[in-house]
């Protein structure tokens, strides 16, 4: 594996093959995400995109926003449709009826494409060993049909499905599916998360992933300005407070391997990250406290700081 | 020329299959196909097929990976049957509505509840709005033949659209028959070895596939889809009358036996057309005038030749394997009576459903459907009633 192929702002390359024009919020987290691991991927790309946000801001017909070629097909099944690809791909270049380049396959879906409907033929596709990237850009909810919970939004967060009530005071009751860990579990050669807010992290890593040899995952925590209720300048202070408070654990587990790439010097407390969101406004102190210890237990496992340390 | 084999009808399908040299293959295992798709696989493994194979997790997933391969340029291949086409269901839209050449074979089975692995016609019938060319195959030369022209049809840039090779669970699938095969050259003499993909994802020009169209141009996409769909029919009457000239075995999208002189004619489509023939037989030595029609070309539906044949009949039972819930009937009783609404000259039509979840259709079967359908001739009189073969209720 190469050393960072990105090793400043710097080296980030001008061509863009996510277009502006499109007609994503102001803030995007998921924009941001996608226009950078298309830049680590360059031209030489089939995008396949699973139902969601990012594929109705971008393509509405006779409108494109993508300079790559693009293919949604539904919303459950990216990861079937790649695979698809992909051994298209690897069989008409040995029947030398297309060029030998190197074309890169790689998937965008949402959470809820990922961790409830897509999850099957994700799974599949891991599983067989097709050479792709799948990217998981996690805004916490399914934004697309209007902000109902999936099963990767955290406890605690309100959604038009989980309204806090007098029965269900914490709104979402249940707590975030672990997606990587559940990837990683499948023995594939890379897994990683990342954050808008680390761009050249998110950037290296899309690219580790487009390089290694079969199916690469990349989780990619992408906060969503209405979703999430917050103002869509803080879209990115957001995600590095859910990096600095332990919310998001930003690492790659490389041929099984787990290293932490961005690692907080001192961990904030989960309030500044909570307290900046709308979504989380009704939680009790209690609720807060929950929250805090399940992070701190989370921390722990993956040797960051404890809070009292930092604080 | 190929030689005279004894061959399992599946087997017939993955012989075609092999033949065509296709490139992408992925399916999932249901019975009543699983020995299509697993003839296909020895044959990956043994490198008598260079084919990408991939195992997918589900039905929805073949369908999904057909696409994505096909897409990709690629010449495809799945096969199902009963559930497998059901879970597909949404994928098939999507295959026909992005004018994909995919091939599959379906291996027509029941649907559940309850579950029932055995052969009808449901599965296809409740897809059968899913844009697909659709072709019924009676046996191990048509199976093996309509599988081969598929791919020429399908991937005709005067079509680009999916077909379905459908073929009888069990009754048809698992019944070694003769074939008289092709071999390679002759194939190729007939379909090019490779799909020469016009529109396909490549980055030597990016495209975008798939996009959100809302209701100022929905209409016009699926009106396309449709003209494409319908004006299919000449190229697949084109590509049949080549294999023909060139193999010496013609198909049309109706089949006659015995109609000539019949006052009452029994329409069915698959495999039990044999059962039928045997009793026409039996019915013609007792001097009746009636005979048999077979509908091979399902969709795009063929208006006139259907209209041509059956003005000239008195009466006209339509034999379903499949039953449109609460509706008129079964699904190609509701076509064909439709069909000849307009006509000055109209048959009676009347509904049978037979042969659900594998259940026989015997000759005494046809033979009643046959004499009903005689005095319903010689009367000029019916009324609109669904008919339940050897129900025992």
């Amino acid at each position: 594996m190469s050393a960072q192929a990105f090793r400043s702002i710097k080296d980030i390359p001008l061509e863009e093959y996510f277009t502006p024009g499109h007609r994503a919020c102001q803030g995007c987290g998921e924009t941001i995400a996608v226009r950078h691991i298309l830049k680590a991927a360059g031209p030489d790309v089939i995008v396949v995109n699973a139902t969601g946000c990012l594929e109705v801001i971008s393509s509405p017909y006779p409108y494109t926003a993508w300079a790559v070629p693009w293919y949604h097909v539904a919303f459950e099944n990216a990861a079937a449709v790649a695979s698809g690809i992909e051994a298209a791909l690897k069989v008409l270049t040995r029947k030398n009826l297309i060029s030998g380049k190197k074309i890169h396959v790689v998937c965008f879906a949402g959470d809820g494409g990922t961790a409830d409907i897509g999850f099957q033929a994700l799974s599949g596709a891991l599983e067989r060993g097709h050479d792709f990237l799948y990217v998981c850009l996690d805004n916490e909810a399914y934004m697309n049909t209007g902000i109902q919970r999936s099963s990767s939004t955290p406890y605690g967060a309100w959604t038009t499905t989980s309204p806090p009530g007098k029965v269900k005071p914490a709104g979402q009751m249940t707590y975030k599916k672990d997606l990587p860990s559940i990837f990683a579990a499948h023995g594939i050669p890379y897994v990683a998360t990342a954050t808008v807010a680390y761009p050249l992290d998110l950037i290296n890593k899309a690219k580790k992933g487009l390089e290694v040899e079969g199916p690469a995952y990349l989780h990619v925590y992408t906060p969503c300005s209405p979703g999430w209720r917050v103002p869509s300048e803080k879209v990115v202070q957001v995600s590095r407070l859910g990096v600095q408070t332990g919310m998001f654990l930003i690492y790659e587990v490389e041929n099984g391997q787990l290293r932490l790439t961005v690692k907080p010097s001192r961990r904030k407390p989960v309030t500044e990250y909570l307290k900046m969101q709308g979504r989380f406004r009704h939680l009790s102190d209690e609720d807060v406290e929950r929250i805090q210890r399940l992070v701190d237990e989370r921390c722990a496992k993956f040797g960051l700081p404890p809070l009292e340390a930092s604080t | 020329m190929g030689k005279r084999i004894a061959i399992e009808c599946a087997h017939a399908a993955s012989l075609a299959v092999k033949l065509a040299n296709v490139d992408v293959i992925a399916a999932y295992p249901i019975t009543p196909q699983t020995h299509i798709v697993e003839r296909l696989a020895e044959y990956v493994a043994n490198g008598e097929l260079d084919a990408e194979y991939i195992n997918v997790e589900s039905e929805h997933s073949a369908m999904s990976a057909c696409i994505g391969a096909s897409a990709a340029g690629a010449r495809v291949y799945t096969s199902t049957a009963g559930q497998g086409l059901a879970l597909m269901h949404e994928m098939l839209f999507i295959a026909a509505g992005n004018r994909l050449p995919i091939v599959m074979g379906v291996a027509n089975r029941s649907l559940s509840p309850n579950l029932n692995i055995w052969g009808d016609q449901s599965d296809m019938m409740a897809s059968r709005d899913c844009g697909w060319i659709q072709i019924y195959a009676e046996n191990a030369q048509e199976v093996f033949d309509h599988t081969l022209q598929a791919f020429k049809i399908a991937e005709d840039e005067r079509v680009l659209l999916p077909v379905a090779v459908c073929f009888d669970g069990f009754h048809v699938t698992h019944v070694i028959e003769p074939l008289i095969t092709l071999d390679q050259e002759e194939v190729d003499r007939f379909l090019p070895k490779h799909r020469k993909a016009v529109y396909k994802l490549t980055p030597d020009q990016p495209s975008t596939w798939g996009p959100v169209a809302g209701p100022d141009i929905q209409t016009e996409l699926k009106v396309q889809n449709e003209w494409a769909l319908n004006s299919s029919k000449d190229v697949i009457l084109e590509v049949w009358r080549e294999f023909g000239d060139l193999f010496g075995r013609y198909y049309a999208p109706l089949e006659t036996y015995k109609v000539e002189d019949a006052d009452a004619v029994i329409l069915i489509l698959g495999g039990f057309a044999g059962t039928g023939r045997v009793a026409i037989d039996k019915m013609r030595e007792e001097g009746k005038k009636i005979g048999l029609v077979k509908l091979r070309l399902y969709r795009p539906f063929p208006i006139q030749e259907v209209k041509d044949l059956l003005t000239r009949v008195k009466a006209v039972a339509v034999v379903d394997r499949a039953i449109s819930a609460g509706g008129l009937g079964g699904p190609v009783y509701g076509d064909i009576r439709n069909i000849l609404y307009d006509e000055e000259h109209r048959p009676k039509v009347l509904s049978f459903i037979a042969g659900l979840g594998g259940r026989d259709i015997t000759v005494k079967d046809f033979k009643r459907i046959g004499e009903k359908m005689l005095d319903v001739a010689a009367k000029g009189h019916s009324e609109h009633k669904v008919d339940f073969i050897q129900v025992r209720i």
